[in-house]
């Protein structure tokens, strides 16, 4: 049986992983993700999580510890947000390239200058290249269930990768929801012992992470693009024992009243929430609108937006980051890049919007909708919009 | 010491954890400072290992020197890394997930890794207690991209970034005091050491490692190419460098300091500099300026230890 609470979403991050029984926890504070690791250090003190909590002097100290400990086999997990990711930059390259499933939550902040703690998408995109599993959330149960799946993914021995679920900053970290925790005997069978295959071990030595030349260097990043696309088979059968066993079904593209949409808005992240609301408005009216929500950010879903979008006439995607003097933003261009070889495609409009915290409601959705369907019409000299600035 | 040097060749190991067959320059006391550390250490070690000289040399893949597991991920953070392995341990035998036993969870890096971009790290690892033992192999520059300066760079020494020319006598700075920083940090262990001493060496070695608690040794690795001496004197400039008080051999032993080898009367450091020719530029006067700032920090180092 499963235990309904309602409880802030950080906190509800630190009940996952203690029920995931982590054995290290390396953490530096930063907000918006302070809660989560103020957690996971009180459930350490009372005993109630049996980990090495080690409170690092610096975000890139907090992953190279992590790297360290998975390397000798310990289940592993961090948090951070905004500068925080941007100081574990070239950590988080090393973990994946080295295959070792380090777990982490970001809150997603905004990057400085000048400085914002509030929530966009910024520091997402800046360490999209980094071939960490990838995976959005909308709400607290979503965190909360995705925690609990990434364990189980990265540590599979056919995937043995990092993965990083990404909450928004504030708008979920901060919230209190009713979240559904399952029973420990469930999560004890839904993700097995961490069994790392070749840990640093005296009675059996290895040597990680060797200075590749020219000759070998490529192959490495080969073999490791390969895997990546690969985990996405487990990421799926993982998505779909989870389901059976605790009856919440997620996948890499949620669709919502998108079928018959003529119109289809994009987004990721906890806006897909407020935008549905609009969607429902404006269905309301009689309106053809529907959503498609981006939830595997990494390995990235080509065929499943495809598939999703191929009835439309129009697609609006809104990203909460801005790709400096480039396409505007960066999932907008991902899915422009998706669809451009499919002869029956939407046309794509790309809106930035949401950035350090600004909010976008519902009746903001409507108008990027409504703007999004006049500009298909009439066209625009811009390469992308921008929604809810003063210029 | 001459009692010492006459019994204990018949303890050390012949067995070579830092195999030969690597990529080390002729005449590197750091690759020696390795191996005899190495000896000193056995079988039951996790090394990690931060970018840097003895890195690249002992790991082209697919080979490796390493006969114990080995780890290098970043230039930077290795004191971390090691802080990562070392609760890793901890908490999965606490768990019974796996057999109690003594690892010893070695940290290695350069000077540069140490006293310029892994200070902080360092730092943090020392602070919080972990159980290990950090060894600082001092080249004195970033010899693996090219001889330069970095804050263990000696005054007066010519690099590549700190060139002696028309207006400049080279490096202009003294030498960062790494063990003193390490010391502040009331660890149970800090030393000097110097594989010209080989078994001052590998009994400082293995007294870090079974420390109770972060110890930090910091080994002088004379480097023919960076400091531009003949392929055969590492051994000799290292003694040099001893008994003319440059790099004095000591221990802080719970806060306690001791001098493990002391000489009434120091050779001049002109005897130690005029064999490289990273100093062959100097003037007497700054020549004499050394000589006067190494007496001094001797006699504080004498009045600390006695």
């Amino acid at each position: 049986m499963a235990t309904k609470m309602g409880i802030e979403v950080s906190v509800a991050i630190g009940e996952a992983v203690r029920l995931a029984n982590a054995d290290v926890i390396a953490a530096y504070p930063i907000t918006p993700q302070t809660h989560i690791v103020e957690h996971l250090a009180e459930l350490v003190a009372n005993g109630e999580l049996d980990a090495q909590y080690i409170p690092v002097e610096s975000e890139h100290s907090a992953m190279s510890a992590c790297l360290g400990a998975s390397a000798v086999g310990a289940r592993t997990f961090t948090a951070t947000a905004g500068q925080g990711l941007e100081l574990m930059h070239e950590v988080l390259y090393v973990a994946s390239s080295m295959r070792l499933p380090v777990i982490m939550t970001v809150a997603n902040r905004a990057l400085s200058a000048p400085l914002s703690v509030w929530g966009d998408h910024s520091d997402v995109m800046a360490v999209r290249d980094t071939g960490w599993i990838q995976i959005f959330t909308e709400n607290g149960q979503e965190v909360v269930d995705n925690v609990l799946c990434a364990f189980r993914i990265g540590e599979d021995r056919r995937v043995l990768l990092p993965v990083m679920i990404h909450l928004d900053g504030f708008h979920l970290s901060h919230v209190i929801e009713p979240i559904l925790f399952p029973e420990q005997s469930e999560v004890d069978r839904f993700i097995p012992p961490n069994q790392y295959p070749l840990p640093l071990d005296p009675n059996k030595p290895v040597a990680m992470g060797d200075f590749g030349p020219p000759n070998i260097y490529f192959e490495t990043k080969w073999a490791q693009e390969i895997n990546l696309e690969a985990a996405k088979e487990v990421i799926l059968q993982c998505w779909d024992d989870f389901g059976n066993t605790i009856q919440r079904y997620y996948s890499p593209v949620e669709c919502y009243h998108s079928e018959d949409a003529k119109v289809l808005l994009l987004t990721m992240g906890s806006f897909s929430e407020t935008a549905m609301t609009a969607i429902d408005k404006m269905r309301g009216d009689g309106r053809e609108v529907g959503l498609i929500r981006l939830r595997l950010w990494r390995p990235f879903p080509f065929e499943e937006i495809r598939q999703a979008v191929r009835n439309a006439e129009v697609l609006i995607v809104l990203d909460r980051a801005l790709s400096f003097g480039g396409p505007g933003g960066p999932v907008c261009s991902e899915v422009k890049s998706a669809l451009y070889g499919d002869d029956k495609r939407p046309k794509v409009i790309g809106f930035v919007g949401g950035l350090g915290g600004r909010d976008i409601t519902p009746a903001g959705f409507e108008e990027i909708i409504n703007r999004g369907i006049e500009i298909s019409r009439r066209g625009s000299t811009r390469e992308f919009e921008i929604f809810g600035v003063r210029e | 010491m001459e009692n010492y040097a006459v019994f204990v060749p018949r303890l050390v190991t012949k067995k070579e954890n830092f195999a030969p067959g690597h990529r080390a320059c002729i005449g590197c006391g750091e690759a020696l400072a390795v191996r005899l550390a190495c000896k000193a250490l056995g079988q039951n070690v996790i090394i990690a290992n931060a970018t840097g000289c003895i890195e690249i040399i002992s790991s082209q893949l697919p080979y490796t020197s390493w006969r114990i597991p080995w780890i290098h991920t970043l230039f930077e953070n290795t004191a971390a890394v090691a802080s990562g392995i070392e609760s890793g341990l901890k908490i999965q035998m606490k768990k019974g997930r796996m057999a109690q036993q003594e690892i010893r969870i070695i940290a290695i890096a350069g000077d540069g890794g140490t006293s310029d971009i892994g200070l902080q790290a360092l730092s943090g690892a020392l602070e919080r207690g972990h159980n290990f033992l950090y060894i600082c192999f001092d080249n004195e520059a970033y010899m693996n991209t090219g001889v330069q300066r970095s804050s263990a760079t000696p005054f007066g020494a010519s690099t590549t970034t700190s060139p002696a020319g028309k207006v400049s006598i080279g490096q202009v700075t003294w030498k960062k005091n790494m063990p003193a920083i390490a010391a502040a940090h009331d660890i149970p262990y800090v030393a000097t050491a110097c594989p010209s001493y080989p078994f001052d060496l590998m009994a400082k070695v293995a007294k870090g490692a079974a420390a109770p608690g972060p110890a930090y040794i910091h080994i002088l690795s004379p480097c023919p190419t960076g400091w531009r001496f003949a392929t055969d004197l590492p051994v000799k400039i290292g003694r040099l460098a001893v008994e003319t008080g440059i790099f004095p051999l000591y221990e802080v032993e719970n806060g306690t300091y001791r001098l493990n080898l002391d000489f009434s009367k120091l050779r001049p450091v002109v005897d130690y500099m005029k064999l490289q020719g990273r100093f062959r530029h100097l003037s007497e006067d700054v020549i004499n300026e050394i000589q006067q700032r190494v007496d001094a920090e001797y006699t504080k180092l004498k009045e600390r230890a006695s």
